[in-house]
């Protein structure tokens, strides 16, 4: 038993044309795959740059206008195209821009490549200029990183990156360049990275544990799904909806997991977790089988742990072994891919129906929908609310959209209100909460997918936290759709201090620029409405649009998002008002 | 469902020993999962194994027990950890190694008398000093400093902990399973 990916220099230097180590760079990226990445040029990887513009025909380089607007990019691209995103920036501060996007990427489990240049290895440790110890200072947030000193281990680390990166549960990877390495002389040849000794990304499933959890289902008066974003990892979404049907369950989606199940199955009970559906937080606390699949028990989805599913037995279809009783401890554990999982589970279950199961869920729609929903997409004062601009543009594109979000009201609004009826059609920051997101994480997922139609919902802060990257949308031409859910305030903080700290507004409201005539100055198409009459011509036009397009919508100042389940409270104690 | 919480549950010593590839950088992402969630290392060793090129990590952190099965968990998610063990007192035998500094003037029948009841040794002496070296268990070398400062000890230093464990299954079985564990490649 060896490892199978050789480092040793004498299998690298053996045959192949004789090139920099930048250049090998540039190969072992295209040998992978890739024809897009997103990065910011800089001292220390000056020899990169000059590569790339040798295969500019073949790999394709968009220029961001902040290091944080090309990982969010690569995320993107990974998120809405399930390929690696890449993203590449020079050392010291450009690699430390990377970082925020790094942590979302490792938490919210996106497989992406970053690349950083580093000072000559003879420098290292000296505090040299833009020096930066970035391997230790990524360590924590990385699935694996490596500094590479040589130019004969450039191939072999891309190679193990982008195995580790795309497979198991997937994260982010980050390969630090120094500077003599990237111009030392490497024969090059690149062998793709197949097995790691010490690595076992796609777990047997255990038989038995199969048996188990069809006998569990079998047995189950109340089964009760709840779906994660391990179900698209995988490329679960057929398999899933195949053991769903079969079994009649209800299934209910993390905010990651959105997209992995069609909104308008008459399955699906919506969101769980903290501005959830009412009906799926409430029934996680009366079902009897619990089956989470692909999901990690995160605690904006169970509130107080404590109170959660303490009357159900758990069935855990997960990737992550150290996920695994982490937080909820599962009677059945299917440790493995959940495509794997779920194609193996079907053929042991049985035709189930739940009718009057599902019909509890629907009452409480009812409710909700009184309470919340109608008020939001229904509503009665001349203010425009989030719920029903989403609901709008969830209709105007059919569901088919790709809707990438940000982090703070809007964020739960287009969860809640949008209508996912393809896969891969949620991007959001969700276990990081990055504002500032979206507007990158767009563009790089318009660019994946240059047939979809990508919009980008944000609020008036976190677009104000990397709108430089219009620059980008400009330059590239990525037909984003933008639209700006704008209350000049930092909503979901202010909804706090409204709910928690007596209404003391403390710095949550903004002074906002003109948001048209900053996409102006980028030569980006753009509109403001503040009525309900001009929103839907507002759409219109900018869908229409062939390019960027950017839509400012005025809404309600104070309005805030139900349901809610108070921080510390049962899953069943979710509010429908203040 | 059964439902734990680390939070009631009491700490107690647990020794880990962490089998891992031999590459730069392990050493911080492994104390970092320690770390991250506030536990204190109170030792750690590093040092190669019966495999050639899989090195060996023993710690000893005061936990709970579900906590100790959780760090394992995530230390075993680093790409290049092999496996993790958390052991149990009496599935591991452990020792410490300790030195003890003395001035040379306490050379004589009452030093010896300490050296011997406590199976320690000399390692060097001269007239300036006494080194006395002292493998066992932390208690063990903890009572012998404590029976050598009346003479006064002028330094002293332990080593991490190592250990092994009781039960005979070679590392080799355990790198067997997690190669049959892999269901398919990529």
């Amino acid at each position: 038993m060896t490892d199978s990916h050789s480092h040793s220099p004498e299998d690298s230097v053996a045959e192949g044309p004789l090139v920099r180590g930048a250049e090998a760079l540039v190969l072992a990226l295209i040998e992978e795959g890739v024809d897009l990445l997103f990065g910011y040029p800089g001292g220390a990887i000056m020899p990169v740059y000059d590569a790339l513009h040798g295969h500019r025909n073949r790999l394709r380089h968009v220029l961001v206008r902040h290091e944080q607007g090309a990982v969010h990019a690569a995320q993107g691209y990974a998120r809405a195209s399930g390929r690696v995103g890449v993203c590449i920036a020079t050392s010291g501060p450009g690699a430390t821009n990377l970082v925020t996007g790094i942590a979302d990427a490792q938490i919210d489990s996106t497989p992406i490549v970053c690349i950083t240049g580093q000072v000559p290895s003879s420098l290292l440790g000296t505090d040299a200029f833009q020096e930066t110890d970035v391997v230790n200072v990524t360590a924590p947030l990385t699935k694996w990183n490596v500094q590479v000193t040589r130019a004969e281990d450039i191939a072999p680390a891309v190679a193990r990156a982008f195995f580790i990166a795309r497979s198991g549960r997937p994260g982010p990877v980050l390969i630090d360049l120094t500077k003599d390495a990237q111009g030392a002389l490497v024969a090059f040849r690149h062998t793709p990275c197949t097995r790691i000794r010490a690595y076992v990304p796609r777990p047997r499933v255990s038989e038995p544990a199969l048996d188990a959890a069809a006998q569990l289902l079998a047995g189950a008066s109340k089964p009760f799904f709840v779906v994660g974003q391990g179900v698209v990892l995988s490329g679960a979404e057929r398999a899933l909806l195949a053991v769903a049907e079969r079994t009649g369950a209800p299934v209910a989606s993390t905010l990651l997991g959105l997209s992995a199940f069609p909104t308008s199955h008459p399955q699906y009970v919506g969101m769980v977790g903290m501005h959830g559906r009412y009906g799926a937080n409430i029934k996680t606390n009366e079902c009897d089988v619990l089956v989470a699949i692909g999901m990690r028990f995160d605690d904006r989805v169970t509130s107080d742990l404590s109170r959660y599913a303490r009357q159900a037995r758990v069935i855990h279809v997960e990737i992550d072994a150290a996920e695994i009783g982490k937080n909820v401890k599962p009677e059945v554990a299917l440790h493995g891919d959940a495509r794997d999982v779920l194609t193996a589970l079907l053929p042991r279950l049985a035709e189930r129906r739940y009718p009057a199961w599902i019909a509890e869920f629907h009452a409480c729609d009812a409710i909700e929908h009184e309470k919340v929903v109608a008020r939001e997409l229904e509503p009665e004062g001349p203010e425009l609310r989030m719920g029903e601009v989403v609901h709008a543009i969830s209709r105007k594109t059919g569901g088919q959209a790709v809707v990438v979000s940000d982090v703070g009201q809007h964020q739960m609004a287009a969860a809640r209100y949008s209508a996912f009826e393809a896969p891969r059609s949620s991007v959001t920051s969700g276990g990081l909460g990055t504002m500032g997101f979206a507007l990158p994480a767009a563009i790089g997922a318009k660019l994946a997918c240059p047939e979809r139609t990508v919009v980008a919902i944000i609020g008036d802060g976190g677009f104000q936290m990397t709108m430089q990257e219009l620059g980008t949308a400009m330059q590239s031409g990525a037909a984003v759709k933008i639209v700006i859910l704008n209350n000049s305030f930092l909503g979901m903080v202010r909804q706090w201090q409204e709910l928690y700290y007596e209404s003391r507004y403390s710095e949550t409201e903004m002074q906002n620029p003109d948001f048209v005539r900053i996409a102006g100055a980028y030569g980006i198409e753009a509109q403001r409405v503040d009525t309900r009459e001009a929103l839907g011509t507002g759409l219109d036009a900018m869908l229409a649009h062939p390019g960027p397009y950017l839509l400012e919508v005025v809404v309600e100042r104070e309005g805030n998002v139900f349901p809610m389940v108070p921080s510390a409270s049962s899953v069943s104690d979710v509010r429908l008002e203040a | 469902m059964v439902f734990y919480d680390p939070g009631h549950e009491v700490a107690s010593e647990h020794t880990l020993s962490v089998f891992t590839e031999n590459r730069v950088g392990l050493l911080g992402r492994v104390t970092a999962t320690f770390t991250r969630r506030c536990l204190n290392i109170e030792s750690l060793t590093v040092s190669d194994s019966e495999v050639p090129g899989v090195h060996r990590f023993t710690i000893v952190v005061r936990v709970s027990a579900a906590q100790a099965r959780k760090v394992a968990a995530q230390l075993e998610r680093q790409v290049d950890v092999l496996k993790a063990f958390v052991h149990g007192e009496g599935d591991v035998l452990v020792r410490d190694l300790a030195l003890y500094k003395l001035d040379g003037r306490h050379a004589g029948a009452a030093l010896d008398a300490v050296v011997a009841a406590h199976g320690a040794r000399v390692l060097e002496q001269s007239e300036a000093m006494i080194v006395l070296e002292q493998t066992g268990t932390e208690t063990q070398t903890t009572a012998l400093f404590h029976a050598l400062a009346p003479f006064g000890i002028a330094e002293f230093v332990r080593s991490g902990r190592v250990a092994l464990t009781r039960p005979m299954r070679p590392l080799e079985s355990f790198l067997a399973e997690l190669e049959a564990a892999s269901g398919h490649g990529d």
